[in-house]
């Protein structure tokens, strides 16, 4: 479904990205692990248009989408979360899915009509799904941190995506936070048939949750595989999960 | 915010205040009239500025011009056409939303003080055309006594005529901003990166807003004419897109209503303190001072949050 062939991005002189490759199957999870700094934001950036590759390919559907505009691509069926926080802080938690939702419609430019009215059912179930419902009307930016990011990933789901980014969606979480995130995600995903590509620093989840997983170092696929073509794999044993 | 503003109680207190404005005309004397239509006109201005400013979030630091394109239009229309009138009054806030379509068009490629900072030049370069070119715009003269439809003569025709078009247009503003335009425009204005991860335009969607805007600076141009009867460089000099963001900071930024009462709020004292001194300018200042310490969310905005509290976090996070 998506295919990332011989990527490289660089900022000044540093490749952030420098050779990542990458196929991702359809409706299976994907996740990307690497120490900090290997690049996996990057090539999440680079798969959505926020960034421009300085080289390489990325093919999605059959499609070459390398260098469009992010709303472009955000068109064709991909939808992300990002690793910091990045929801509409003064809007309400109903009106941040709504948005999105809008959107996918293609309404995002309609006039003379409130938007309050359209697409709640759409909008509600979503909410509902991810369980903010009885949040809905609050300002997004006073929910708490954990429910600030559940929110990002149901913005994310506004847009009906076939294939979904979560760029660590975890990120400073208690580890009950966490696993319970992950267990949505994962419910989320099966539900509605989504292909999954995340990045997550804790390596049991990844492990557990996985089917197939894409190691990064110094901007490098060092190897794509299973989970256990991954854990016995020696490269990896010493970059990642050996030592810091 | 403007959410508010549907209920029903709101709703009535509205209708309430518009029957008001219908019968000052009987009992007010004229200076307080001529004052009141002049703050109608530039809360518009003002309001269709907090349209991009505050619900865009763009610097859109010299929004005065197309208020001068709009007054600069009509007078030019009726005394160097032959048109119809009626087709003037409608002709000229589009040649204001033209304006805001090309100098947008350019600003928009750059960002927050470079958009402000290029929308400036090349507002400035228009006021310039307005100023030097005297043959077509009577240069710093400005064109004098344009001629009005009978049914505006008047202070008391043109005070009812300036009521109902600022009242159409903040109505058509309200349904603009609650629309999905509206609300795709402060999710752009919250987080751009995000809404256009999520698929939405977001240069064109702005875009959109600015040439909204322009032509409702436009409508308030033409009010403008119709209060006055004449037109000069000044409407199209960045002084006036000064004071019509004050008048948003003043009512505050994120609210509706706010630059309606930042406008009433400049223009009352320009009047009254400038009576007794031509400082007044350095008491406004004092009081623009105070209120940046002490409301930073402005008049309007500090009134909504005593009386809606949950909001609250909201404004703070404006502050």
């Amino acid at each position: 479904m998506l295919r990332v062939e011989n990527l490289r991005n660089s900022f000044g002189d540093f490749r952030a990205v420098n050779g990542a490759e990458l196929a991702v199957e359809k409706g299976k999870i994907v996740a990307v692990i690497g120490p900090n700094g290997a690049g996996k934001t990057t090539l999440f950036n680079l798969i959505t248009g926020h960034l421009k590759p300085d080289s390489g390919k990325i093919v999605f559907k059959g499609e070459d989408i390398t260098g469009l505009p992010p709303y472009a691509i955000c068109k064709k069926g991909i939808a992300r979360s990002f690793q910091l926080l990045n929801i509409f802080p003064r809007l309400t938690v109903f009106e941040n899915v709504q948005v999105a939702v809008l959107s996918q419609h293609n309404r995002s430019l309609h006039l003379f009509r409130p938007a309050k009215n359209l697409l709640v059912a759409e909008t509600r179930h979503i909410l509902e799904n991810v369980g903010l419902l009885s949040e809905s009307q609050k300002i997004a930016g006073s929910l708490s941190q954990g429910d600030q990011k559940i929110l990002e990933i149901a913005i994310a789901l506004g847009n009906k995506p076939e294939f979904l980014i979560l760029d660590e969606p975890t990120a400073g979480m208690s580890a009950e936070e966490t696993s319970a995130t992950m267990a949505l995600v994962k419910r989320l995903a099966v539900e509605q048939g989504l292909t999954l590509l995340f990045c997550e620093h804790d390596i049991d989840i990844v492990f557990s949750m996985a089917d197939r997983i894409m190691v990064m170092q110094q901007g490098k696929t060092i190897i794509e595989g299973t989970p256990d073509e991954v854990r016995q794999n020696e490269q990896v044993q010493q970059a990642y999960m050996g030592g810091s | 915010m403007f959410k508010g503003m549907i209920h029903k109680g709101s709703l009535s207190a509205l209708a309430g205040l518009l029957a008001v404005m219908l019968i000052l005309p009987y009992f007010m004397p004229r200076f307080y009239l001529y004052l009141i239509a002049s703050i109608l006109v530039m809360a518009l201005l003002a309001m269709s500025l907090n349209l991009v400013v505050g619900f865009g979030g763009l610097f859109q630091f010299h929004h005065g011009v197309f208020y001068g394109v709009g007054a600069y239009a009509i007078a030019l229309l009726i005394t160097k056409t032959g048109l119809p009138q009626w087709i003037c009054f409608i002709l000229a806030p589009f040649a204001a939303a033209l304006a805001g379509l090309i100098i947008g068009l350019i600003c928009i490629r750059l960002r927050q003080l470079y958009f402000a900072m290029i929308q400036i030049s090349l507002g400035s370069l228009l006021w310039a055309l307005a100023f030097r070119w005297y043959d077509f715009t009577g240069g710093d003269d400005g064109i004098h006594g344009i001629p009005m439809p009978d049914i505006l003569s008047g202070i008391h025709n043109s005070y009812y005529f300036i009521l109902i078009v600022f009242t159409l247009s903040i109505i058509a503003l309200f349904f603009i901003l609650s629309s999905p335009f509206g609300i795709t425009l402060q999710a752009a204005r919250d987080n751009a990166q995000r809404c256009e991860a999520i698929g939405v335009f977001v240069k064109r969607h702005q875009l959109f807003a600015i040439v909204i805007a322009s032509f409702f600076a436009g409508v308030a141009g033409v009010l403008f004419v119709v209060l006055e009867g004449s037109v000069f460089p000044d409407l199209l000099f960045w002084v006036l897109s000064l004071e019509i963001l004050i008048m948003c900071l003043l009512g505050g930024w994120f609210t509706f209503a706010g630059p309606i009462i930042g406008a009433a709020l400049m223009l009352s004292l320009r009047s009254f303190i400038g009576m007794q001194t031509e400082y007044w300018t350095l008491i406004l200042g004092i009081i623009l001072a105070l209120l940046i310490f002490f409301l930073p969310q402005g008049v309007w905005g500090y009134i909504l949050e005593k009386v809606k509290p949950h909001k609250e976090a909201v404004v703070e996070r404006e502050a």
